[in-house]
């Protein structure tokens, strides 16, 4: 019996120990304000690009949708890696997260595909 | 069977006060928290949440992305967008993400006034992008664009305001939040209630970023 209760306390010790590197990790990347206001610039200017694109007419046209697809999923993951901290926040939210977006991507891409929608 | 109704009931240690799997909502700085996992339990429904709601958007822009050709005689999304306006509304929905990642930062501070201000303008910005879709849809409407004028109308009008209404959501999930700090009515940990709200508002504009670019920019 107290084998046991030793054994459970062990766990127990262990289990807090690690929760408490992994927060203590988690708190280790805080970013800046400034930081902050330097990320949300480069979003503003993704966004500036983005729109510049689809508005200069000489830019090749076979490259624009890969290329708005491109800023788009920067902006994307650095809002959710960012401004959202999953980056450096614990990997069982990540789970939450891109099972969900995955899911989703994998899901409406077979649909699309089942309706001929990327057939020209 | 008398030894078992006699027998004094032991007092619960401190420890145990705390069930296993519950937080106790009290304020964790450099402490893990009392969850079975080591997490905030709240946090982690926010981000399953954040992912079921990937699967709710992604079925409206899909079928979007299905009818966007299927206007008829209709008026078509070619004729319609205003590509100026629609990209200062997106820039007003990204600087609100900064505003409240300032928020979050001052309660993380215990700042708590700080808290308020970014709370506040974030909310104003948000009022702001939605005045710019009701804007947008009153010209659309004017210019012959219906609910039931075509598939499109159908779909975009659902997709869009789909995301208008969690904005609007989130724009109250702001100002009560706001008000509840001002009369100190949250209970526990004020900077994760700060934060939860702001994972809500970031997900409103990462959704944004893609139906900006699928929706407007990409052409038909």
């Amino acid at each position: 019996m107290s084998i046991d209760n030793d054994t459970h306390a062990t766990d127990t010790d262990t289990s807090d120990a690690v929760s408490q590197l992994e927060h203590d990790d988690l708190h280790s990347h805080e970013i800046s304000d400034k930081n902050y206001v330097i990320i949300a610039l480069l979003l503003a200017v993704l966004t500036a690009m983005e729109v510049a694109a689809t508005e200069i007419s000489s830019f090749p046209s076979s490259l624009l949708v890969p290329a708005l697809l491109l800023m788009m999923a920067v902006k994307f993951f650095v809002v959710v890696s960012y401004f959202m901290h999953l980056k450096h926040d614990a990997a069982l939210f990540k789970f939450g997260f891109y099972i969900g977006l995955a899911g989703a991507v994998v899901l409406y891409s077979v649909v699309l595909m089942t309706f001929h929608f990327f057939v020209n | 069977m008398s030894d078992t109704t006699t027998e004094p009931r032991a007092t619960p240690e401190p420890e145990a006060a705390i069930p296993p799997g519950y937080d106790d909502g009290q304020d964790h700085i450099g402490l893990a928290h009392h969850t079975t996992t080591g997490l905030s339990n709240t946090k982690l429904a926010m981000w399953l949440f954040l992912g079921s709601e990937c699967l709710l958007f992604g079925g409206l822009i899909s079928t979007y992305m299905l009818y966007r050709n299927r206007q008829g005689d209709a008026i078509g999304p070619d004729q319609l967008w205003d590509i100026p306006f629609t990209s200062a509304t997106s820039f007003i929905l990204l600087m609100s993400s900064l505003t409240m990642v300032l928020a979050v930062s001052a309660a993380k501070r215990k700042d708590e006034r700080g808290t308020r201000l970014w709370l506040t303008v974030t909310a104003l910005l948000g009022g702001l992008f939605l005045a710019g879709q009701v804007y947008e849809f009153t010209v659309f409407y004017r210019e012959g664009l219906g609910y039931t004028t075509s598939l499109f109308s159908s779909s975009f009008y659902t997709l869009t305001g789909f995301h208008g209404v969690h904005v609007a959501v989130g724009i109250i999930m702001l100002l009560s939040l706001v008000g509840m700090l001002a009369k100190g009515r949250i209970v526990g940990d004020k900077a994760e209630t700060v934060e939860m709200v702001g994972l809500y508002w970031h997900f409103v504009d990462v959704v944004w970023i893609v139906i900006f670019t699928l929706v407007y920019l990409i052409p038909a």
